[in-house]
């Protein structure tokens, strides 16, 4: 047993502290994302999930310019977006992708900005990069921390939510016959979406962050109908995905061309799309028989 | 300078056209995944030395074609959501594989039109003249499609081949305008201007002219200001792209209240269902 542990884990990889916080914020952030993603999915918020992640990068390329924990920028800017897309009519059937695409036009223009700014002020070289395609590895304890009460408060507004936004995703007519504010709630969603994105750009990145929230989310919905059992197919999925990103990454320091480590996002993203795949062709499989 | 001039216009053009029937079809999703996907065709090409053009084509084409295909079973955003993140992971593999390009990434992304050089212009305009020429040949079918989808499916026109070939269009677009404006704010060129020309104008051709005068007016107003204040280009057409939409929203809101206290639903009604 530990010998076929051996040959696919690279020594040190157990004792190694950077990837103890890593798999940590793993965790939670797999957790939340599944959560969060399923209703995503199921109301056809990719966009807007998307749309959240990118213009977190304007939040981080702040961090750097004014110096706060990044997590803490992502969630900022990923609220105040949301609440952007609210105005701009997000909710309206017609029209929706174009006013999020105009928000998402806007937050990026900021990161231009912002990015521009820290090239000029800081001497935080490659910060395009480090905001972009994530750097699990060097995620602090206080950010776990933080990661934690962040999601923390995230399942208990969705767990609060729970049972009207399932009935407002599923048949929206329904649920305003049945008096539930599906206006207020979709709101109340965006925002937990937002917090979602945030703690995802944190693990992989902030224009990667979609995958963790839409990737394991639609997978699992391609497994199974009921939401609920959803929740928890797509956290175990997001989970294994992080995990086995994180030990793959370590890994690739012995691999070529460079022997300098393949980035984590990639092992990630690539697992998430894998999966989806397969469960698309197991679901035909299924239907075959 | 000249050269940047003549670049950013051709751009615009290009933006303003697809951009309208990118806002008609409901594709903004698409025109935000392609080019910001082929991201990794640009590393890609400069890994192997070949020329970053073909690499942003190449990718920009396949995830034209992953999106077109993966979105036929299972949901199209999710499809689009997905086959965009793993063209970006492979950008951020060949990133990390490139010693230097890292700190090229920011002018692929956010675009470099100052840059701009007399050699990049002729490959520009071809493409830039191919993707208008595709469009015109494609506008009846791609307007009826979208416009009337059942009109469409009864005279035997084939969705899934329009669907294509106008990603493919929107693919093309994307190509020759990221080194110009970079992957991530063609989308708002190819947003903003037509959705405030459609929220004006009812005809396609009215809103597709104003469009492309919109698209103009956003990129020589952002060239200018970014050379009198040194701030990067994109910062200014995000800002001045979203400022059309609020625009337009305005204007068509304005619009439709004082029609409402003129007379009742009119021949505008049914313009709007062809539109829309």
């Amino acid at each position: 047993m530990s010998g076929a542990l051996a040959s696919i884990v690279a020594p040190g990889f157990f004792a190694s502290g950077p990837v103890q916080l890593a798999a940590e914020i793993a965790a939670v952030v797999a957790a939340v994302c599944g959560a969060v993603g399923v209703f995503a999915v199921i109301r056809g918020q990719s966009f807007a999930g998307e749309a959240l992640g990118d213009i977190t990068t304007s939040g981080g390329s702040a961090a750097y310019l004014v110096g706060v924990a990044p997590l803490w920028a992502y969630v900022a800017f990923a609220l105040a977006a949301a609440g952007a897309m609210e105005l701009a009519g997000v909710q309206r059937a017609r029209g929706r992708d174009l006013a999020t695409g105009v928000v998402l036009g806007a937050g990026l223009g900021l990161a231009a900005l912002f990015f521009y700014l820290d090239s000029v002020h800081t001497s935080a070289s490659g910060a395009t990069v480090t905001v972009m395609f994530g750097s699990i590895f060097t995620v602090t304890g206080t950010t776990v921390r933080l990661a934690l009460g962040t999601g923390a408060a995230t399942l208990a507004v969705l767990a609060a939510l729970y049972r009207p936004l399932t009935l407002a995703s599923l048949n929206a007519e329904l649920a305003s016959a049945r008096g539930v504010p599906v206006r207020l709630v979709g709101a109340l969603y965006l925002a937990v979406l937002a917090a979602a994105v945030a703690l995802a750009a944190i693990t992989i990145g902030t224009i990667l962050s979609t995958a963790l929230l839409i990737g394991p989310a639609a997978t699992a919905l391609r497994l199974t109908r009921s939401p609920g059992r959803a929740v928890l197919v797509a956290a175990s999925i997001g989970l294994l995905a992080l995990w086995l990103g994180i030990v793959l990454a370590y890994d690739s320091y012995y691999w070529p061309p460079l022997h300098r480590g393949w980035p984590v996002s990639f092992f990630v993203v690539t697992l998430i799309f894998t999966g989806y795949l397969l469960a698309g062709a197991l679901g035909r499989v299924r239907a075959a028989h | 300078m000249i050269d940047a001039w003549a670049a950013a216009t051709i751009v615009a053009v290009v933006a303003g056209v697809v951009g309208l029937f990118t806002v008609m079809r409901g594709s903004a999703f698409a025109a935000h995944a392609i080019p910001n996907g082929s991201i990794a065709g640009a590393a890609g090409a400069s890994l192997i030395g070949a020329g970053t053009l073909l690499g942003l084509s190449a990718f920009a084409l396949a995830g034209a074609l992953a999106i077109g295909l993966l979105g036929r079973r299972g949901r199209h955003d999710v499809a689009t959501a997905l086959t965009l993140v793993t063209m970006l992971a492979l950008g951020a593999l060949f990133v990390s594989w490139s010693s230097q390009y890292a700190s090229e990434l920011y002018s692929v992304l956010f675009g470099e039109v100052l840059g701009v050089s007399s050699s990049q212009l002729l490959p520009t305009a071809a493409l830039g003249a191919a993707v208008i020429a595709a469009v015109a040949l494609l506008h009846r079918p791609l307007l009826l499609s979208c416009a009337l989808p059942d009109v469409a499916r009864a005279r035997g026109l084939p969705a899934l081949a329009i669907e294509l070939a106008f990603l493919a269009v929107l693919a093309l677009a994307s190509a020759m305008t990221v080194p110009v404006v970079g992957t991530l704010l063609i989308f708002t060129l190819m947003i903003g201007p037509p959705a405030a020309a459609r929220a004006c104008a009812d005809r396609p051709a009215r809103a597709a002219a104003l469009a492309v005068a919109l698209a103009l007016v956003t990129v020589w107003t952002a060239i200018a200001a970014a050379y009198a204040t040194d701030l990067p280009v994109g910062f200014f057409v995000g800002t001045v792209g979203a400022s059309w939409y609020v625009a337009g929203r305005g204007w068509s809101a304005w619009r439709t209240r004082r029609r409402r206290r003129g007379r009742p639903a009119g021949p505008a009604a049914s313009v709007d269902l062809i539109a829309g």
